[in-house]
């Protein structure tokens, strides 16, 4: 028999978890419906930092922005991660282990290093910054993850059925067209999800590498944070983690990510 | 298959995973080259600017005792966060592992990890609104508590420490309870038919049992924390002046990026010491 005391205590432990860990993001998200312009209590429930918001055309061009760029290295990021992962998965070479350790560096090393080291380079090759810089560094940050996740996919692929269909008279493209992507679909997509996220939430490399009056929302968000919090900010950041959790809840549901299986 | 490729064979793989790998290039190995580089300058090389090749900038870092007392500062700080998600995290993970069984359980953990997956400034943020001054945890301990009290946890180490804990918090409780999941249920179950209390089966068999994924959690928000500039930044005020903010102005405000290159770059040997010494650990927890 458990300990249901300690079972009980345990249960409690995880729901104040849980309260701590959105307590602040559901505040924040009260109080951008807050008339009061310093969060005053009591609360007036108030549409207007909304309504601010669409009318704030530097923050809708960040907006527009960000999600431009987080759409390209999506696009990007998937088809090369994919190409690399098939790779990876069908074929035994030397190096292979070096290229999967290569992935490494890009989630571990913190990204205010790889940031400003990505200034350093853009700059000396006469690129400098601005959007095409961003998107570049974004697919960097983003690869590992497609890699990483479309891999666990074709981990549970059973590569008779390639067999199967080349014995059958199948070419090698058609395998891969009509048996292989259609079996690792439901990874590509969770892969895609989480390099949207990942481009979409980048904030420190996006900050190094945008240009100043060119920069993406959350750099938008940083520097106006400085300056002051207004609830404009606030707005504008609860719609950005809703738009953040709703994909991550997608891409969970594709990936079997927190699922046992 | 046999031993050697094919020729067509390996045209296939070269022309799969170039891309990928030849952006990576680009975009994060020729980029820390060049930081390394860069950092032996006097001078950026652009424009009409004289440099020279130097060690001074590494010597400046050693000549002041400024840059390592901040290095010391925000190891100490990785410390203080690691520390604390850990004790935190592992009982969560372990209520979510073992406790918790069926359909919730899936559930409960997605939302654990959900935070994680979304913007860390903008959660940073929220903090900031809730640590201010007359803010909300002001507002509500006034509300609930018999005698005035004031609260202004923003611009404070413990500000910092709060909102770091909260952006890693979930990272440390995704890596414990894979570990913890991959425990046999028997192993306790045969510990405590044997006599074992409860302590001793915690000290005993979970712990060691966990261990690899409770330390793998912790170097993922070690290094991370060490090389933060936007929370200390936005809940530190004044007092948020940490290593990573000094690189930080290095680029966007002081303009001396050579001295930035080479303050990262002694960033990065420290990043990559821990990640070297807890490699073996690491790999453990892969598998």
């Amino acid at each position: 028999m458990r300990g249901t005391f300690l079972a009980r205590l345990g249960k409690l432990w995880l729901a104040c978890i849980l309260f701590f860990l959105y307590a602040p993001i559901l505040v924040m998200a009260f109080m951008s419906f807050n008339a009061s312009q310093y969060y005053q209590l009591p609360f007036e429930f108030s549409l207007k930092w909304y309504e601010k918001l669409a009318g704030n055309s530097e923050i809708i061009d960040a907006a527009t922005r960000s999600v431009g760029i987080a759409l390209v290295t999506t696009l990007i990021a998937t088809i090369l991660g994919t190409a690399a992962s098939v790779a990876l998965f069908r074929f035994e070479f030397r190096g292979k282990r070096f290229l999967q350790i290569m992935l490494f560096p890009p989630i571990a090393i913190p990204w205010l290093i790889t940031g400003t080291a990505m200034l350093i380079f853009f700059f000396g090759v006469g690129l400098g910054r601005g959007t095409p810089s961003v998107i570049i560094g974004h697919v960097a940050l983003a690869l590992p993850y497609v890699i990483v996740v479309v891999s666990a996919r074709l981990a549970t692929f059973d590569a008779t059925l390639e067999e199967a269909a080349r014995s059958l008279g199948a070419d090698s493209w058609t395998v891969t067209r009509r048996v292989t992507l259609p079996w690792i679909s439901s990874g590509i997509i969770a892969g895609a999800l989480f390099a949207f996220a990942v481009s979409f939430d980048q904030f420190v490399v996006s900050y190094f590498l945008s240009e100043p009056g060119d920069s993406t929302l959350p750099v938008l968000i940083y520097t106006s944070i400085r300056k002051g919090f207004t609830p404009e900010i606030n707005a504008v950041s609860t719609i950005i983690i809703v738009i953040s959790m709703a994909v991550m809840l997608i891409a969970a549901r594709f990936s079997n990510f927190g699922g046992e299986r | 298959m046999s031993a050697r490729l094919a020729n067509h064979d390996r045209l296939r793989i070269v022309g799969l995973l170039s891309p990928a790998y030849l952006w990576l290039t680009v975009a994060i190995f020729l980029p820390l080259s060049a930081m390394f580089y860069f950092s032996f300058l006097s001078d950026v090389p652009f424009g009409n600017t004289e440099w020279t090749y130097t060690t001074e900038n590494y010597a400046a870092f050693f000549q002041t005792s400024t840059y390592a007392t901040l290095l010391w500062k925000s190891i100490r700080l990785g410390l203080i966060v690691t520390v604390i998600a850990v004790l935190v995290g592992f009982p969560c993970a372990y209520v979510l592992a073992k406790v918790i069984k069926g359909r919730s359980r899936e559930a409960l953990f997605l939302l654990v990890i959900l935070p994680f997956w979304s913007n860390s400034l903008v959660r940073i943020f929220s903090w900031a609104i809730v640590l201010r001054g007359n803010g909300v945890l002001d507002l509500g301990l006034n509300a609930i508590l018999p005698f005035e009290v004031d609260v202004n946890l923003m611009f404070s180490t413990p500000a910092i420490v709060i909102g770091l804990v909260h952006s890693y918090l979930p990272y440390v409780i995704l890596t414990c309870y894979l570990a913890l999941q991959a425990i046999d249920d028997n192993l306790i179950d045969a510990a405590r038919s044997m006599g074992a209390s409860k302590f001793t089966i915690l000290w005993r068999v979970i712990l060691p049992l966990s261990l690899p994924g409770l330390l793998a959690g912790a170097v993922l928000i070690f290094v991370p924390v060490v090389g933060s500039f936007m929370e200390p930044r936005i809940l530190g005020g004044r007092v948020g002046t940490y290593y990573g903010t000094v690189i930080e102005d290095q680029f966007v405000a002081v303009f001396n990026w050579p001295l930035g290159a080479a303050l990262s770059f002694i960033l990065l040997a420290v990043v990559l010491l821990i990640l070297a010494v807890a490699s073996p650990v690491l790999k453990r927890a892969q598998t």
